[in-house]
């Protein structure tokens, strides 16, 4: 495995990144996460406004031989979806932490962040699955 | 014997292979207390006897093939072109199982997906399944389709009374552990409700508004104004249909349905005592993402070739389990090849003329009766091939006087409608001649004597 | 080899079919309700049949070749089941027929319920699921409502096994009940310690496959029971696999409460390309009372054995309800009432014993040539695993798809979950010596090949009517629809959501 885990975010056990900017942050899933499910072909997106608390799904991303819920890794108000992801859903395959980010929320709680393992922790914790 | 094939000496020879002396030996992993039960069932016959006393049971039925049939509510006698049983019969389709390997299924994807696209022609909708059990349990997936819309937010169903009381009793079994609140069919007079009355009852709770078109009791109803009401408030308005009736009047899609379910057995399908059915699925682009069970897609192959493969898989039960919203695993695969067939050879002009037909031999037939001294057809300003009679007599001695004469006839209204009190529902079809009907109108006056 | 849409062959003005005169005074058509056209093919007779014979020849299915697929039970389907089905006096007789007048359908039906019930020491069945996901539904369903009926309404947990279908844990989530995941020992059974552990006044029942999805008898499947029961949970049983148990085993008397049956894997209806079928339902004197409805019941018995007695429908008195519009998929009815009548008691015993024949013979002559991760006894069914030791990059998939080349059907690929590279073969009792003897010598050349020429199964298959299809595609494009659809959408009124 040759997935990038960029240090300056946090990671879920259910493989979101959370790049946290003050009371903002931005969420998308790991390179780690995109390269288990293959090729994506279809990610369900939330409306911007609706409130999510930490854990809850606020979406999913299919490929054609899985499905999984996305989890808000902090809970937090959705203030903006990547509506391209409905046209190139490959962009999470091509460029997770990038062009294929998911949402955008302000943040309930910065706190909540301190569940969510470091870039060290997460890359061990994929070694073991 | 029968349809095992094995000789003894072969039998001996696999028990040696697997290092066993008797089959007997195969069987010590189950406990001796209960292994090997005696089992109080006949002894088995030959296809001859076999056939003989199935024969039997047969012809202890009185049915359409020698009675004259005024009876539909929710199945109808059409004629089926002979041509559809010879392409059913063909044991490569009737003996493959579900199209999981495409390599080796094209002929049953391929036919599926004409099927889809035919079922999208008729109820104006952009996707349709490759079928659910019946129409009844259409309507119960329709639901959950409507909940998972809303994300699971809202959980009322407005549902209409002039549904086929055994499709809403349906949905309620589908649905009676997971707290969807369903309203508008109870009461005192839900004989008279109408499309208008249901507005009143949509709320911002409101997942799924559901409709019959034609309704139960025969009426085509204006649904413009609740489908209106329905889409400001949120929700998804479904229209169980007819699909005989689609032939002739406009479609769901056309007069604003998100999601188009219902019974496709009229397309080629026998009556066969309520099954085996064809529940058909068809909903607007924004929800083929959340139709449950199989759907059909155009691909190409690994040399570019036009294919067909099952899609949207990943949502279903056997790789999401416990998330999937549905269960379901199969269609009623060979049913939508009936439907299939059946719409190739009607094809554009043909489905709709047997429509017409039936429309025009039902108007003749409620003309008649609406005559009769003691009858009134009790049925609004549009009706398509099915309308409610009220009788001088209970249902029941009404019919028992019918079927001395060769008719059955319509279908008792009173124990699901009790403000019906003797109402029949008569169902007409092009396989009703003038003949018939003309028996059966003067059989009725009779009968009121 | 292709096949254009019948869409594709259709002309304008050609028509199949000839209706005769409306032959009743016409009235005027409500023009304002009409719709326009009506978007169907239109081609000849001839042309139907051509179109759907040649699509028929692009299937593999059982009247063509094997086909071991674990799990389903891909039996021969007798003839003469499909002709019963077609007589007049079940075909056109209409669902909502008098009592008196559907006596013969409702004896037919009345025998098969009595005949499931006996075959699993079960008080009573309904025939009314449509499949066994219905089938699954209902019996949980009877679990939940049995609870509520003794005013127990704490117990919402479902124990499903990790080795079951899919289709458990789907159902339980889908009757409004929680699924917890059992984890198994390595052979596939039940692991005692955490079925202990999981067990509290909370589990409302488990459900479980006999034989287990690994295609073996559960040994200990009285303590499961028994712990079950003792906990205050009801036992459910997933039947998929009940051709390796008539007359072998009764699930009522080793404790089971309900269960479901197969009409299209265990008593011969036929597959269909996926349906229809019948998932018809047994119980015990605990659930008989919530079976769905409605059953055929006797209504009035005879003294004199030549008079027939009157049988009518009914729904049981605590029934859970109604599952389809109508009494349930009665042209399947008719099949496995002809095939058990054929058979009998003492046939349909020797329908298992062969079944578990053969699948004993196949396993054992593929023994070391495959790995087989549960190396005992099996049922009607066992598992291989589809990877070799020291050979990259093949996958069970690659051995499936080369199994085409050579005209038989894979087995069922990645089930169960719990066995990596799983191929599940079920060959069935009606498949006579030679043509598994053939089956095993095609699984070793290919065990070979996978060593010697591993692209050759990568780029299988090479003979089918179309190669590997490009599942991604057909996923993002989504075409579901070969035809434009009229947009309506300017009419619609535009949602508040």
């Amino acid at each position: 495995m040759s997935s990038q885990t960029p240090s300056e975010l946090k990671y879920a056990r259910t493989d979101e990144y959370l790049r946290l900017e003050g009371e903002n942050a931005t969420i998308g899933i790991s390179d780690f996460a995109q390269e288990q499910l293959n090729d994506i072909v279809f990610v369900e997106l939330p409306e911007v406004g609706a409130h999510v608390a930490q854990g809850e799904p606020f979406g999913a991303v299919e490929s054609v031989k899985a499905a999984s819920d996305l989890l808000m890794p902090v809970g937090g108000t959705v203030t903006e979806v990547n509506s391209q992801l409905s046209d190139e859903p490959e962009l999470l395959n091509t460029s997770p932490y990038d062009k294929g980010w998911i949402v955008k929320i302000k943040v309930d709680d910065p706190s909540e962040a301190n569940a969510l393992m470091d870039a060290a922790a997460y890359i061990e914790y994929c070694k073991t699955r | 014997m029968s349809y095992i094939p094995h000789t003894d000496v072969e039998r001996q020879q696999m028990l040696a292979a697997i290092g066993v002396t008797t089959i007997e030996d195969l069987f010590e992993s189950v406990p001796s207390r209960y292994r090997f039960p005696k089992l109080n069932l006949p002894k088995g016959l030959s296809e001859l006897e076999a056939w003989a006393e199935v024969q039997a049971f047969a012809e202890a039925n009185e049915h359409a093939g020698d009675y004259a049939l005024f009876r539909g509510a929710g199945a109808y006698h059409h004629y089926i072109p002979a041509a559809v049983n010879h392409v059913l019969l063909r044991s490569e389709f009737y003996t493959a199982y579900t199209p999981y390997q495409p390599e080796v299924s094209q002929g049953t994807l391929q036919a599926i997906y004409e099927y889809q696209s035919m079922l999208c022609a008729l109820t104006g909708m952009d996707a349709a399944n490759a079928s659910h059990y019946d129409g009844a349990t259409s309507l119960a997936e329709a639901v959950t389709v409507a909940l998972e819309a809303s994300r699971r937010k809202r959980n009322k169903v407005v549902l209409h009374p002039a549904i086929h009381p055994h499709y809403r009793a349906v949905v309620r079994t589908y649905h009676q552990g997971n707290g969807v609140e369903f309203v508008g069919d109870t009461g005192k007079t839900i004989e008279r409700t109408t499309a208008d009355d249901l507005i009143k009852l949509i709320d911002d709770q409101t997942a799924l508004v559901a409709v019959q078109y034609p309704n139960y009791l025969g009426n085509i109803e204006d649904f413009s104004k609740l489908v209106e009401a329905t889409h400001n408030a949120g929700a998804l308005i479904c229209f169980v249909a007819n699909p005989m009736a689609l032939a002739l009047f406009k479609s769901p899609g056309e007069l604003g349905a998100d999601i188009v379910v219902g019974e496709g057995q009229p397309l080629g399908i026998p009556l066969s005592y309520g099954g085996p059915y064809l529940g058909f699925f068809a909903v607007r682009d924004e929800y083929v993402r959340r139709i449950a069970g199989r759907i059909v897609g155009e691909t190409i192959d690994h040399d570019g070739k036009r294919a067909f493969v099952m899609t949207l898989r990943p949502r279903e039960q056997d790789i999401r389990r416990e998330k999937a919203s549905s269960n379901i695993c199969t269609n009623q695969g060979l049913m939508a090849l009936a439907a299939c067939v059946y719409m190739s050879l009607m094809g554009r002009s043909g489905l709709r003329r047997a429509a017409e037909i039936s429309y025009q031999r039902a108007h003749y037939a409620a003309k008649q009766i609406n005559k009769l001294k003691g009858y009134k057809v009790n049925v609004g300003a549009a009706f398509f091939n099915e309308f409610p009679v009220k009788c001088p007599k209970p249902v029941s001695a009404i019919n028992d006087f019918l079927i001395e004469r060769g008719i059955i006839g319509g279908y008792p209204l009173e124990g699901d409608y009790p403000k019906l009190k003797d109402h029949m529902l008569v169902a007409v079809t092009e396989m009703n001649s003038k003949d018939e009907i003309d028996l059966l109108v003067e059989a009725l006056a009779e009968a009121a004597k | 080899m292709t096949e254009s849409l019948i869409y594709e062959i259709s002309s304008p003005g050609r028509t199949a079919v000839t209706l005769p005169d409306v032959g009743v005074p016409e009235v005027e058509l409500p023009k304002d309700l009409l719709r326009k056209d009506l978007d169907l093919p239109e081609v000849s007779e001839l042309q139907v049949m051509r179109h759907f014979v040649n699509l028929s020849h692009l299937n593999h299915s059982i009247d063509t070749g094997l086909y071991p697929l674990g799990s389903c039970t891909m039996k021969y389907n007798p003839k003469v089941n499909e002709d019963a089905a077609r007589l007049a006096g079940f075909a056109y007789l209409h669902p909502l027929s008098d009592e008196e007048g559907s006596q013969g359908a409702l004896a037919l039906m009345y025998q098969l319920q009595t005949w499931l019930a006996e075959l699993s020491g079960f008080t009573g069945a309904s025939i009314v699921p449509a499949a066994g996901a219905q089938g699954e539904l209902a019996g949980i369903l009877m679990i939940r409502a049995y609870h509520l009926d003794r005013k127990d309404h704490k117990r919402t947990k479902i124990l499903v096994p990790d080795s079951a279908h899919g289709t458990n844990p789907a159902t339980v989530s889908m009757a409004g009940l929680q699924a917890v995941e059992l984890p198994s020992d390595k052979n596939g059974d039940v692991d005692l310690n955490a079925l202990r552990a999981a067990l509290d006044d909370s589990v409302a029942g488990m459900m479980i496959t006999v034989p287990s999805t690994l295609g073996v008898f559960d040994t200990k499947i009285r303590d499961v029971i028994r712990m079950v029961h003792e906990a205050g949970g009801l036992m459910y049983m997933d039947g998929a696999n009940m051709n390796a148990l008539m007359g072998v085993v009764k699930p009522g008397e080793l404790g089971f409460d309900v269960m479901h049956y197969n009409l299209h894997k265990t008593f011969s209806t036929p597959h269909g390309g996926g349906g229809p079928g019948c998932g018809a339902v047994g119980a015990n004197e605990k659930l008989v009372d919530f079976l769905p409805g409605p059953i055929v019941e006797m209504v009035e018995e005879t003294e004199d054995e030549n008079d027939a007695p009157l049988y009518g429908l009914k729904m049981p008195v605590k029934s859970i309800g109604r599952l389809k519009a109508f009494q349930g998929n009665f042209g399947m009815h008719v099949r496995a009432y002809t095939y058990m009548r054929i058979y009998g008691g003492e046939g349909l015993h020797e329908v298992s014993r062969h079944a578990v024949l053969n699948a004993n013979y196949v396993r054992a002559k593929l023994r070391g040539v495959y790995p087989m991760p549960v190396d005992r006894i099996c049922g009607h069914e066992f598992v291989m695993s589809g990877h070799f030791e020291g050979v990259e990059g093949i996958h069970a998939l690659d051995i499936s798809k080369r199994l085409m080349d050579f005209g038989i059907h894979p087995p069922t690929n990645y089930f169960p979950l719990i066995v990596p590279e799983a191929l599940l073969i079920e060959p069935t009792e009606t498949e006579d010596k030679a043509t598994l003897d053939n089956f095993v010598e095609v699984m070793k050349k290919i065990a070979q090949e996978a060593k010697d020429d591993p692209e050759l199964l990568r780029s299988a298959p090479h003979t089918t009517p179309v190669k590997r299809v490009d599942e991604v595609r057909a996923a993002k494009q989504l075409m579901v629809c070969c035809r434009p659809i009229p947009d309506y959408d300017q009419q619609r009124t535009p949602s508040g959501d």
